[in-house]
Order: structure tokens, then C-alpha cells, then sequence
């Protein structure tokens, strides 16, 4: 049989319900569009010869099982995306943060790190980085790996540092990194007050209480009754007058905690108001 | 097309255009939902709807994601997120590669249409300088949906309806002016 690199519904669900029992990954809340997509996706990029073949790897390939995962799940992201948001970030969240002795920030979804090295620099620029620590986790250890080395592609570096100056940067943005051959190598100062650790937002509970959480173009892949269980989550883990980030196309209105969260600004933040 | 179907534009450079000369002769009560993909620099959205939504009597809004399709309005892709369709005809946004150096990509609005909708469906490909949108066609094709190409001959930039043609077998060609009537025509009441 040919790999024409179509999986069908019926393959979807076979491997979400392998993938469950097998290895403790839930993915039966995502959304199935993308998710078909993804899947053969990889199913045709790592040209397997038969589904057969695709679904015993799978199942029985513990070094082929975290290339799915992260094969699976979208790990896109830039520094400085979507400058009014991080513009929102440095003029008034962060800011209004100041206030506590000490500023703890959850990335949920952080993927290879390029959205904690960005909140990092403005931490520093307003000095707070020496008070903060941000926790950034990702359902996908071999992403974290690469987010702890804080080195991205150097040809990414003009359109960050665009995006960079857009937010209302004002610094040179090359100081925060050396140029190594293809890659930008971070100033190591900023990793200094990240941790990164596995963290599964389907499965795993609330671990500690931030004053911000950010998680954006993450929930779009889930459907709503997952995402209503991810907002309780947030909810769980963020203080009282606490700030929840989501991303440009995301939204909390609708959902059960809603009624407890009031709208900052045109961005996709809202500020817990009461417990 | 049946009652509850769709109706998916693709479009790249020149096909703004093309839009703004074709909706507003498309008549309200459509049993159908239209579905806009065109390529454009990010952060322009709300331009584009408002551009869209003073040239037409039908409801013009962006895509959210999880919102339920409904017959007779128009949804845009938003700028920067793939646009796909969920099979309980819903909407599902994704912000994963760029596919032919674009997100929205054309083909993967096309492709997953073709999944929800399969014989119900029209797909149409406008103009534009790269080949996005092809291979959806082939799967609309494939899956008994309905292709259409812009008449090259009519397109500011023919490329994309040309590769349409040569590549995708589409099932007509249609000059600007043919169009609303066409849309109007798939409407069954």
C-alpha cells in the first residue's frame, strides 16, 4: 500500500485512543481538523510505507514517540508577536506588578522559548527581572531543550528586532545576543530566571500561584469543554488581580470564569477581579 | 449545491478587487456560507471586513475560532492563522507553518472544506501570483466538490487561475462578470 499521506477519521481516532492507553497523553479533547492535518502531516514527512507501520512506531518507539508529540502539536512561534500586546505588557502589566516583592510568571505553552525570552527582556528593561521567575513549561520535553539553550536563527533577528521596536523597544535589540555562525545566542542573564520544566495542560494540575499567566495560540487547538477545564486551570493558579494572556484569535468570554475576569485594554488580557 | 453548503474563495494578488466588484451583486438570503482566503500583510483585518461588509447586503465578519457556520454571511480568514473546517461545521484556526510561504494558506481552507463538506461544496480560485490553492482544488475535485477558476484572461495576475487550469482540472472558468450570478445561482430557493 502507497502512503498518499492521507490518514482517515477513523486512523485519527485509533491512534488518539493508542497514544492515550499507551503512552498517557490525551489528545482527545484537540480539535480535529488540525489535528488530522498534523498527523498526516507527519505521516507523509517521515514517508512510512503503511499506517500499519505509522501506528507500531507509535505505540512501540519510546525515541519515536517524542518526535510524534512534537511532530503533533505546533510549535510556531516568534519573539515580540504581536507588538501591541507586548507594548501592553511593558506599559501597564508589568509595571503594575512592581508592587509585589516577588513576580512569578507562568508560560504556558512556551514551546522553544522565544515568547520567555521576549517577556525576560522587558522584565529587565523595567527592572524586575532580579524579583521575577518565570516558569515556562510545554507538554513536549524536546522543545524545552531547545529553549533552554536560548539560541534561535540569526535570520530571524531583523524581524524580531522589529517587532522588538514596534512594542516600544528602545534599546539596540543585537545587545541581547551574540551571533554565533546561523544562530543569536542570548545574553545568559535573561535564562538566569527562567525554569523550564514538562507541564501537560490536559492532564496536570495547577502547581503554584502566578500574578501572570500567558498562554497564547495554544487553546485553539482544543475544543471547548478542554478549554473550559485549561481556564478553570488558570484560574486555580492565578492570584487575585492576577493577569490572564491568551492569544489575538482566544477568548475567555463564554467560559465559566468569565464572570470573575474584567478586559485590559483591546488586547486578549483579562485581570481577575474577585475569588 | 445543496441546502447548508459552501462556498470557498481563494485569492491572492488582484483578487480584492475582483471581491469588491462580485459582492455586492450577491443576493441576502443565501442557504449557503461563503468563506473568504486572501493573502495580505498581518494585521489588516478589520480593514478588509469593513472594506467588505459596506460593498454587501450579506453579514460580513472574521472567523472566530469554534464559531458555528452559519448560511448567508460571510467569514474572513483572519490575517497571520490557517483557517480550517471542522466537521460538525464549525470553525478551528491554526497557527502552524506557513504553507506555500503563506498563512492563511488557500490549500488547507480548501482541503479541510473538502473533509467537511465533500459534494457540497464550491471552491473558486481567483487571482494571484503563486500556486496556493491548487492542490485543494484537486482534493475538492476528488472528494465530488465544485472547482472554478477565475478566466485568467480577466485576472490582474493570472498565475494562480492559470495553474488552476493547467493542474486542477477545474470544472469551469468564469469571467468576473458571470460570477454573482453564478453564487446566485447555487442558492436553491
Amino acid at each position: 500500500m502507497s502512503n498518499s499521506g492521507n490518514i482517515s477519521d477513523e486512523q485519527v481516532e485509533i491512534l488518539i485512543n493508542d497514544v492515550l492507553e499507551h503512552h498517557g497523553y490525551d489528545f482527545t479533547g484537540y480539535s480535529r481538523a488540525s489535528l488530522k492535518r498534523r498527523l498526516s502531516r507527519l505521516y507523509s514527512l517521515d514517508k512510512h510505507v503503511s499506517f500499519a507501520e505509522f501506528r507500531y512506531k507509535t505505540l512501540n518507539d519510546n525515541v519515536y514517540f517524542k518526535h510524534f508529540v512534537e511532530g503533533v502539536t505546533v510549535n510556531v512561534t516568534e519573539m515580540f508577536r504581536d507588538p501591541t500586546f507586548y507594548r501592553l505588557l511593558r506599559d501597564k502589566i508589568l509595571p503594575s506588578l512592581n508592587t509585589y516583592p516577588f513576580i512569578r510568571i507562568w508560560l504556558a505553552g512556551c514551546s522553544t522559548g522565544e515568547e520567555a525570552y521576549s517577556v525576560a527582556i522587558l522584565l529587565q528593561e523595567l527592572n524586575l527581572l532580579h524579583k521575577s521567575l518565570i516558569y515556562a513549561t510545554d507538554i513536549n520535553p524536546t522543545v524545552l531543550e531547545k529553549a533552554a539553550l536560548g539560541m534561535f536563527p540569526l535570520s530571524q533577528m531583523k524581524s524580531y528586532s522589529e517587532n522588538y521596536i514596534a512594542s516600544g523597544g528602545k534599546k539596540d535589540f543585537s545587545s541581547y545576543y551574540t551571533a554565533n555562525y546561523t544562530l543569536a545566542k542570548f545574553d545568559s542573564e535573561l535564562k538566569s530566571k527562567m525554569i523550564f520544566s514538562t507541564h501537560n495542560l490536559v492532564s496536570d494540575r495547577s502547581f503554584n500561584e502566578f500574578q501572570l499567566i500567558l498562554c497564547r495560540n495554544v487553546l485553539i487547538y482544543f475544543d471547548r469543554p478542554l478549554q473550559f477545564r485549561v481556564f478553570q486551570l488558570f484560574d486555580q493558579s492565578l492570584d487575585n488581580l492576577g493577569y490572564l494572556a491568551l492569544g489575538t484569535k482566544e477568548t475567555i468570554d463564554f467560559s465559566p470564569i468569565s464572570p470573575t475576569y474584567k478586559r485590559v485594554g483591546t488586547d486578549k488580557v483579562w485581570r481577575k477581579v474577585s475569588a | 449545491m445543496r441546502k447548508n453548503g459552501m462556498l470557498v474563495i481563494g485569492g491572492s494578488a488582484g483578487s480584492l478587487d475582483v471581491l469588491l466588484k462580485v459582492l455586492p451583486e450577491v443576493k441576502r438570503d443565501l442557504d449557503f456560507a461563503i468563506i473568504i482566503v486572501i493573502h495580505r500583510k498581518q494585521g489588516t483585518d478589520s480593514l478588509l471586513t469593513d472594506l467588505l461588509a459596506h460593498r454587501t447586503k450579506l453579514n460580513v465578519k472574521e472567523a472566530d475560532e469554534k464559531e458555528r457556520i452559519l448560511n448567508g454571511t460571510v467569514y474572513i480568514a483572519p490575517s497571520d492563522y490557517h483557517l480550517l473546517i471542522e466537521k460538525d461545521f464549525s470553525f478551528s484556526l491554526d497557527y502552524s507553518e506557513k504553507v506555500n510561504y503563506s498563512r492563511p494558506s488557500i490549500d488547507v481552507t480548501f482541503q479541510s472544506a473538502a473533509d467537511a463538506y465533500g459534494d457540497n461544496l464550491v471552491c473558486m480560485l481567483l487571482s494571484g501570483s503563486n500556486s496556493d490553492g491548487v492542490n485543494g482544488l484537486i482534493t475538492v475535485r476528488k472528494n465530488g466538490g465544485i472547482t472554478i477558476a477565475q478566466n485568467p484572461a480577466s485576472a490582474q495576475v493570472s498565475y494562480m487561475p492559470e495553474q488552476a487550469i493547467l493542474k486542477a482540472n477545474v470544472s469551469s472558468v468564469l469571467n468576473i462578470e458571470d460570477m454573482a450570478a453564478y453564487i446566485n445561482s447555487l442558492a436553491k430557493h
